[in-house]
């Protein structure tokens, strides 16, 4: 199966202390970290996994710059076969459509079974994957937590709100997004990502995709921020100062008080 | 008794002189056999440098094989092998020389005739005596009074107590066969000038049980003695290569191969150094194969005596590890694989299910904490903690690494930290006004340069708690005059615990990174309050100054005089203080250093300390440190809980520590065990620094400390 995972370089929630620039418009981004972002990596491991089940390729393919490719490093690192580094200075800017986009492009380049995403990029809003499928007329399934490949299809579950599971099928070729938990990503050393530094990844523009300048970058976008901004700081949570006994005693009487324990 | 009837004895030898020698050597022969076929994976194992040094490798011989030095340390146990070991080095020769008397029967070893031979004799008599004597004693403890130590979990199979009295009767009826024939001989020589047995002795207690046997019956004795002997002698030489009795054959070897720098961390590969790492294709242990010829034969070594793991603090809260049957299982493993007859069967996965052929759980593996305990208890010098990073190392190498420790390592890449905190907070510790003011820290930079380097390191940077540490160090520096600095953003993780757990290329970007910004900052020695860094910094990084635990720097300047104590009992809440010292294993049995610390506690004048039993090298660890913390075990107990509690069984109501680590986990435990208000922790430095005498007379003088404001002031412009 050949599979396609479309991944995105984050700042890293859990190493940065996230400011907003003197704009206001956007966050700090000086000193930042960055990394995969979190659910695309689950889906690149839910990919090697697949392909170690049932043979083919798994291709990771970025929408950015020349800093992102160190994502596509890494996932090649993990063992993915292809890194592919979508940029061109028409894309800056793009929306949510706008990325999706681009990724028919690359999807119509190639010949990909299966494309995933990860439910969300961090800083993002959920839009692309499901995006991509009606733009490519695949179907979609999201939030996946499993999956079994069958024969011209696929057996998927997905998480429901609750924790329940909701088993569906799915015809290939299509695109999911995937949640976090799906696996367990293996660990990617400082040893692989050094053994990987040579190996080509090619850079796909506009033209190469076939992509329309017009209908993409800030020229296309047809959402626009307009601000962003910390919330301020709520009440905080209530500290208990009391003895080991007066503490348990008073979170009973809370819990009870407010419909927490019967 | 006359001359006719000991050639009668002959006659027989005569005919049995065929008899014995196809015993010999066959027995020979299939021992030699044996022994071959358990080289095999040996000779297919990793490279290991252990030729070299053999003086110091003898001398390790005399003391750790010939002198059985760690045995007193298991007082019952280690007395009755002493007796044993001894009793087999003395009757050497003597199962030399009856071997031979069964096809020549008047050999003498030569050296051994006359007086020399009848004194051996009486020796040996009472040597074979004292083995009997201990196999009944060994038999009666197995069965009787069962040392806890030498129960086998249901996890990891029966129990080893038959094995054990099968191989403890053998070593007895081998001493009974070899007294009887000698005793039957005896008897049957009484009244010609022979030397008579050794009064009181097993033999001669048997020869008077002889005394009225005829010559044709003790002709019999002598024979089937004989015979017993020879068979029970050769059934254990062939048996022994198939068990924990090999230990007899291969402990001279393996404690003439061990590890003489053991508090260096074995490399990926013997023999490649760190700039052709790249052209290793697998790091660390995946199978069998990969681990090096020496640690398979630390296997073959084990004497299944349990003192690693009764001594493992990991094994003793729970956790899946247990040093001894890390080794019996490969052990195991090894003869499996390795079969006496058949082809090999090798390169399984040692680390998976038992279905997958795994022998090893990834827990098992992550739950050890580097303590050393195991190490030092071990009487046969086996090594664990460099398997244990080797098959850390596999499984980093294949990205079989716990969800749990990625978060930490991905920081350490990007940030320099576990934590994922920013590089410039890094001495935020020491650059609040109110502390700057008791105590100026300089940031070694550009134009600031300083003679001493406080080595930081990330938790005692970062971590709420621990700067009081940090800040608690640089007062005593400040007060001992010392020209130090911090390296602040320029200061890394000293990559002690990641190159522990089977990181080592991050590791290794690490402490480049450490060096060149040490060597940068021109400074003449390191000072560091936390013993992983002091051991990484010591013995992981190469070309870098001479460095200093804290608790080294305040022992010589008590003695120097520099630091004056008051007396403890100035602070009303510790006029019922009693103080226990914890080692933290990087210090104490890592490093040795148990009395510096010990030594600054009994100069604080009143100050009333006690010790834990478990103290010193045999010092019982926290939980670990650096990356352990972020490790979730499966385990029954906290390691700290136990601490605690055997600090409390002490007496004690203070636990004092010289390390960031064991004060996280040791000030957790107190709350976990319920002992807050009853036990409370402090670090060295802290209650140093509480304690010392500042004035006039003691400390900086006075034009040092204007040199030293100067530089401060040009610190604070960046």
């Amino acid at each position: 199966m050949e599979v396609l995972v479309c991944a995105r370089r984050v700042p890293d929630t859990s190493e940065n202390e996230i400011q907003l620039n003197s704009a206001g418009n956007d966050i700090e981004r000086d000193e930042l970290v960055y990394s995969i972002n979190e659910a695309d990596n689950y889906a690149v491991e839910e990919a090697l996994q697949i392909v170690a089940r049932v043979g083919g390729s798994v291709t990771v393919a970025t929408v950015g710059g020349e800093d992102d490719e160190e994502i596509l490093r890494r996932e090649m690192a993990m063992g993915a076969n292809h890194g592919v580094l979508i940029t061109d200075d028409a894309f800056s800017g793009s929306d949510g459509k706008g990325i999706a986009t681009i990724l028919k492009g690359l999807v119509q380049k190639g010949k990909y079974d299966l494309i995933l995403t990860g439910i969300q990029a961090e800083d993002g809003g959920a839009q692309v994957g499901g995006m991509l499928a009606a733009l490519l007329d695949y179907p979609f399934a999201s939030l996946v937590n499993s999956i079994e490949v069958l024969d011209g299809k696929l057996k998927v579950s997905r998480e429901i709100e609750g924790g329940n599971k909701e088993i569906s099928e799915i015809d290939l070729p299509c695109v999911l997004s995937i949640q976090t938990g799906i696996n367990e990503p293996r660990y990617v050393g400082m040893k692989g990502i050094r053994q990987v530094a040579s190996l080509p990844i090619p850079t796909y523009g506009a033209s190469d995709l076939g992509v329309d300048a017009s209908a993409v970058g800030e020229t296309g976008a047809k959402v626009k921020r307009l601000d962003y901004f910390v919330p301020a700081l709520g009440k905080g949570a209530e500290i208990l100062h009391g003895s080991r006994e007066e503490n348990v005693d008073k979170v009973l009487e809370l819990l009870t008080a407010k419909g927490g324990l019967k | 008794m006359d001359i006719q009837s000991a050639s009668q004895m002959t006659s027989w030898l005569v005919a049995g002189r065929t008899l014995f020698l196809t015993i010999h050597l066959l027995g020979v022969l299939f021992f030699a056999y044996l022994v071959a076929m358990r080289m095999v994976p040996l000779l297919r194992g990793q490279r290991d440098f252990r030729f070299d040094q053999p003086l110091a490798r003898l001398g390790r011989v005399l003391k750790y094989w010939l002198g059985q030095w760690k045995h007193p340390r298991y007082r019952t146990a280690g007395t009755l092998h002493i007796f044993i070991f001894a009793g087999f080095i003395t009757l050497a020769i003597r199962a030399f020389t009856v071997l031979i008397v069964g096809v020549s029967y008047n050999f003498v070893m030569p050296g051994l005739s006359g007086r020399a031979g009848s004194i051996y004799d009486t020796i040996t008599d009472y040597a074979a005596t004292v083995v009997f004597l201990c196999m009944v004693i060994a038999i009666i403890r197995r069965l009787v009074f069962k040392p806890p130590r030498y129960a086998v979990p249901a996890k990891f199979g029966k129990a080893h107590t038959a094995d054990a009295i099968f191989l403890l009767s053998l070593i007895g009826i081998l001493m009974v066969a070899d007294s009887l024939f000698a005793a039957a001989k005896a008897a049957a020589e009484r009244g010609q000038s022979v030397e008579a047995l050794a009064a009181f002795s097993l033999p001669w207690i048997l020869q008077k049980a002889l005394a009225s046997a005829s010559l044709p019956a003790l002709g019999k004795f002598y024979f089937a003695g004989y015979l017993l002997h020879e068979i029970t002698f050769y059934f254990l030489l062939c048996y022994r290569p198939f068990g924990i009795q090999f230990h007899v054959e291969t402990s001279l070897f393996n404690v003439y191969f061990a590890k003489l720098d053991r508090e260096i961390l074995k490399p990926v590969r013997y023999g490649i150094s760190d700039e052709h790492l790249d052209e290793v294709k697998s790091f660390g242990v995946k199978t069998f194969e990969d681990f090096t010829w020496k640690h398979m034969l630390d296997f073959y070594s084990c004497a299944d005596c349990g003192r690693c793991s009764d001594n493992c603090p990991a094994n003793s809260v729970g956790r899946p590890l247990s040093p001894r049957f890390l080794t019996i299982k490969a052990r195991d493993y090894s003869f499996q694989h390795y079969p006496v007859v058949g082809h090999a069967d090798n390169g399984t996965p040692l680390i998976g299910s038992k279905d997958s052929g795994g022998i090893y759980s990834e827990d098992e593996i992550w739950s050890c904490t580097t303590c050393g305990a195991c190490e030092a208890e071990c009487p046969l010098l086996i090594e664990y903690i460099d398997k244990i990073v080797d098959l850390r190392r596999g499984m980093v190498d294949d990205g079989n690494v716990p969800q749990s420790l990625q978060k930490p390592l991905k920081a350490l890449e990007s940030r320099g930290n576990p934590y994922g905190k920013m590089e410039k907070k890094k001495a935020d510790w020491a650059n609040t006004k109110e502390f700057q003011q008791t105590c100026a820290v300089k940031t070694i930079g550009k134009n600031i340069g300083a003679d001493t380097l406080y080595f930081v390191d990330s938790i005692t940077s970062y971590d709420d708690r621990m700067q009081s540490i940090g800040r608690a160090t640089a007062k005593i520096l400040d007060h001992v005059g010392a020209n130090f600095g911090i390296l602040g953003a320029a200061e890394r993780d000293s990559g002690h615990e990641v190159r522990r757990f089977g990181e080592e290329t991050l590791f290794m970007a690490l402490r480049d990174h450490n060096v060149d910004a040490i060597k940068a900052s021109g400074v003449k020695r390191i000072v560091t309050s936390d013993p992983h860094a002091y051991n990484a910094l010591k013995h992981d990084y190469k070309d870098v100054p001479p460095v200093e635990h804290i608790s080294q720097v305040i022992a010589r300047e008590v003695k120097a005089g520099k630091i004056k104590f008051n007396p403890i009992a100035n602070n009303k809440e510790n006029e019922k203080s009693v103080y226990v010292y914890h080692d933290p294993c990087y210090l104490g049995r890592h490093n040795q250093i148990y009395d510096d610390p010990r030594d600054v506690l009994d100069a604080i004048p009143g100050l009333k300390r006690v010790e834990m039993t478990r103290s010193r090298d045999r010092s019982f660890c926290c939980g670990g440190g650096g990356l352990m913390l972020f490790y979730e075990p499966k385990e029954e107990q906290r390691m700290g809980v136990k601490r605690v509690q055997m600090a409390a069984e002490a007496g004690a109501n203070v636990m004092v520590t010289a390390c960031p680590f064991c004060m996280v986990n040791i000030e957790d435990a107190i709350k976990v065990a319920g002992l807050e208000g009853k036990m409370t922790a402090i670090d060295l430095a802290e209650l140093v620094e509480q304690q010392i005498v500042r004035g006039p007379d003691f400390g900086l003088k006075k034009e040092e400390q204007e040199d030293k404001e100067c530089v401060v002031a040009s610190s604070t412009t960046p």
